[in-house]
Parts: structure tokens; sequence; C-alpha cells
């Protein structure tokens, strides 16, 4: 792919990932989010989050599948995407279920267990978010950069278990996403087994 | 020589000028943009429709309105706003059709009573199988308008119509061994489609202890808003037991059996240590996953002060005294 097909691809993700925003904005005030505005936008940002991260994890084994290198270009984009509605989801929470108080937001988070295991998905976004940078990947060096950014794998984990919990009978949709998750962890997993007896090339690169 | 036009060659006229080109390719570009935005525009409505549909459903003859003053200490009628028809009617939890609140509504549409009947039958002197017709002649409708707080978390101000669950139990006169009421909801997984998925073990059960079946805020509801209940509040016939979690007024009721042993009831069978028999709505008593002192009251901003026995603690208090309520959740 060209460089400017390439910058138009990235606009086209940056409107896409603004769309279930504006739809969240246009129906709430259109008042037609449902009888509880609140849980929906709070679900809602939530399941983005875990969208947009399963998306950024999907980066890699597509490219090497597909050999399609420009895809790497796009899972910058993506991650940040799924930080960004990550925040939402978090602030939504605390305005809207907590009123803005810190301390009954601590209290509840002591009572909810899942709410524990979200925030510490949403806390080991930050610092892949920060060095998310192309100045940050020269600073770190790929190797450093590549080992800090496996965190994501964590926050997925994280993030899809925090969803598990919360569901009060029907686990459907977090175990569809538990097994998208698999299969992209479980991917990796093969390809490191392979990496670890298969003769490498003298020039080969490891990717994250 | 006879000068022969080159008609191959393409005078500099002819080349599309790079700024058409490149606006052609821009225009091209808006156009995919565009048309992405609402691919993905549309499939998020796909997965998020917006709740509508009128529901109409037959308006309740002789609906006794409760009278404001007399029934202050009754608790028949609570002095708070009534949540409006539509939230009532769009947000339901009923896992015998979807185990998406939003999406009951629909998934109910077509549910048909037609020919219901309710069998009351057990510890008592005379069981009978009433059609609704007959069930309903027992006592007139009566207005009453309740406080609903779920088990999840939120709140709604319903004005039900319905009458006091003992007036049936007076019918069937109970025996002395009778000390406890089972409920059973239709089980028919053609006609309700959530029960072809095993979310919960079919059919849903409930049960109350026999003085809180005879407690007069218990009612066997048959409307809403002066209409016959829609199929998903609970059509044609639901229990009311306006101090408890919303998940013990079971919906759809077929079966109504007086038993001498505490009945099996779903939701706790389904999670012991998370719902109880009991199931009195109490700020003091967390569930084991959250906290129980706030609720989400539908059709407000913020959060409201949960109330000891959703409210009715003068009304039904001494049903539950020197009973250790943490134990019996």
């Amino acid at each position: 792919m060209k460089e400017n097909d390439i910058r138009f691809a990235k606009l086209l993700i940056l409107v896409n990932g603004l769309v279930p925003l504006a739809l969240l904005v246009w129906d709430q005030s259109h008042k037609q989010l449902g009888a509880n505005p609140q849980n929906f936008l709070i679900l809602t940002t939530g399941m983005m989050t875990l969208i947009f991260l399963m998306l950024t994890m999907a980066v890699t084994p597509l490219r090497k599948i597909t050999g399609w290198n420009w895809l790497i270009q796009f899972r910058r984009m993506l991650g940040l995407y799924a930080f960004f509605y990550g925040c939402l989801h978090f602030l939504c929470f605390f305005s809207l279920d907590r009123g803005f108080s810190i301390s009954s937001t601590l209290t509840e988070m002591v009572k909810r267990k899942y709410l524990i295991v979200g925030s510490t998905a949403l806390i080991l976004m930050i610092p892949l978010a920060i060095t998310s940078t192309n100045a940050m990947i020269k600073r770190m060096g790929g190797k450093r950069w590549r080992a800090l950014h496996r965190l994501a794998y964590m926050a997925a984990i994280a993030g899809v278990i925090h969803y598990y919990m919360q569901v009060k009978a029907d686990v459907r949709q977090p175990l569809v996403f538990g097994a998208v998750l698999a299969v992209l962890l479980g991917w990796r997993f093969v390809q490191w087994q392979r990496s670890k007896t298969a003769p490498k090339p003298a020039h080969a690169v490891k990717q994250g | 020589m006879i000068p022969v036009k080159d008609t191959n060659k393409i005078s500099g006229n002819d080349i599309t000028p790079p700024s058409v080109y490149f606006n052609r390719r821009n225009f091209i570009r808006t156009g995919i943009l565009a048309a992405s935005a609402v691919a993905t525009g549309v499939a998020y409505r796909k997965l998020n429709p917006v709740a509508s549909g009128e529901v109409k459903t037959a308006k309740l003859e002789g609906v006794i309105s409760a009278p404001a003053a007399t029934n202050a200490a009754s608790g028949f009628r609570v002095d708070e706003p009534e949540t409006s028809f539509d939230d009532i009617t769009h947000y339901n939890n009923f896992y015998e059709f979807s185990t998406d609140k939003e999406g009951v509504a629909s998934a109910a549409i077509h549910f048909d009573t037609k020919g219901w009947q309710v069998s009351v039958e057990g510890l008592v002197n005379k069981p009978k199988v009433f059609s609704l017709d007959d069930l309903l002649k027992i006592s007139p409708p009566e207005e009453r308008i309740y406080r609903m707080r779920c088990v999840e978390g939120w709140s709604m101000v319903i004005p039900w119509a319905g009458y006091s669950l003992s007036k049936l139990l007076d019918a069937v006169e109970p025996t002395s061994a009778a000390k406890f009421v089972a409920f059973e909801t239709l089980l028919d997984p053609k006609r309700m489609p959530g029960q072809r998925s095993d979310v919960l073990n079919w059919p849903y059960v409930e049960g109350l202890r026999m003085d809180e079946a005879m407690h007069p805020l218990a009612i066997l509801a048959s409307g809403i808003y002066g209409r016959s209940l829609p199929p998903q509040d609970g059509a044609p016939i639901r229990l009311v037991t306006p101090w408890k979690y919303g998940f013990k007024g079971i919906k759809s009721i077929v079966k109504i059996k007086l038993v001498a042993d505490q009945p099996r009831t779903s939701w706790s069978e389904y999670a012991p240590n998370e719902y109880g028999f009991y199931a009195n709505v109490n700020p003091h008593v967390d569930h084991p996953r959250w906290s129980q002192a706030t609720e989400q009251r539908i059709g407000e901003s913020g959060r409201r002060p949960t109330l000891m026995f959703n409210g009715y603690e003068e009304q039904v208090g001494h049903l539950y005294a020197g009973m250790d309520l943490r134990k019996n959740f």
C-alpha cells in the first residue's frame, strides 16, 4: 500500500471508531438509550473497549497469515481506541453510577471484585497509551517496547474476566469474547513454541 | 506530401489535469468514508436497536382506584412519581423470552394467553383448575401503586391492578398442614423461546411462606396502568410482592400449590449464595457481588438510597421479627 493509501485507511479507522460514540451521544440527546440510559452507556462503552482490544490483538496474526505487512500501521490507532473507550467506560461509571464520589467508588470497588479486575485492565493500558508514540518506541528500543506492550494481553484477559464476573446468568456474550481472546492468544503461543523449536533464519525478526 | 493528422497523439488538452484527477480520487474516497461510516452505524443499530413499538392491551374493566388518604398506612399507594408505561413495558427481566431486558418486549410480542388455566392444588380443601376468567372473578382488580426493586439495583414505581393473593387462598381453603405456597410459570419452549436455552432450570418456580402469601400487600396482578398485563410483564397473571426483590414476582403463573415444606425457588437454586428464599429488599445486606444500599430509579438521574423492605417495613416488618436477616437473606 502506498503512503497516501495508508493515510486514507487510517482516516477510515479514525472515523469509524467514532461512529459508536457519535450514535451514543445522538441517542442520549434524543432520549432513546432505553429505560436505563446510565447502564446502557456503561455497558456499551465497555463493550467497545473489548472490541477494540480484540481488533488490536488481531492485527499481528492477520498480518502474519496474510502477509499484509501494512496492517501493522493500524495497530496503534486500534489500541488507542480501546484505551479511549476504556476511559469513557470508567468515566460513565464514576459519574453516572457513583455521582463523581471517589469514596463511594472506592467502597463499591471493595465490594464488587469485578471492579478491581476492570480497573486493573484499564490501569495496565495507561503505560501502553503513553508509550504508543514513535518517539517512545525509539527511546525504549524495539525489544523493550514489545516486552512492555505484551501487557495488552493481560489487559484483554482482565477485561474479559471483568465482563464475565458481572453478568448475572447469561454468560454467552462474555464467553464469545473469551473464545476470540483464546484464539488470538493461542495463535501467539503456537508461534512462540515454533520459534523455540524451529531453526531460525539469520535475519528473523520477532514480532509481538 | 499530404500531411496526415496523427490521431493517436494525445494533445496536452486531453490529459486529465492533476487537479481534476485528485478531486475525483478525493470524491471517491469521501464516498468510501461515508459509506463505511454508514455501514458501521447500521451494524451498531442492529446490535443496539432503539426500543420502540407501542404496547396495546385491553382496558381492564372496573379497576378500583387506590384511594390516597386511607392507603398511606396500608402501603397500597406509594406517593412517588410513577414510572412511564413505556419504560415498564420495555425494560423487563423475563428470561423465558430473553435475557436482554430491552429485548423481552419484542421477543414476547406474539405470546398468546388464550385458554389460560391456573391450577390451585396441594394442601387445600377445594383444589381447582381455574380458567383465567374464573380466577379474575374472585375479586375485582384494585389499583396498587407499588415500588419495584430489582436485585440488580434498579427500581420502578408501578401502578398494578390486581387483588390480594389471600383472597384466592381463602377460596381454596388451605389445610392446617399448608405452610408454604409454591408457584410455577408456564413451561412451553415453543411459546417461550428463552426456555430453549438452559440458562435457568425451567420452569421458573417461586415460593412464599404462608404468612407472607396471606399478607394483603402480596397480590396477583393482571394489569398495569389500567390495562391487562402485556406479555413482557407476566401476562396473563403474575405475583407481586413489593417488599421483596423483583425476581420473587413470578410471571405467567400456571400452578399454585400449597405445601408443607419450603419449596425450591429458581434463583436461589441457580446461585444459593447470591439469592435467598426470602429475598426481602434490604439495604444492609449486600448481594455477594455488589452493594444493595442504593438503587437506580428508572427515569431519574443519580441513585437513591434503598429502603428497608423497600419502604414497606411498617407493613411487613413483623413477619420477620426475631429472624436473622443476614442468614435468611
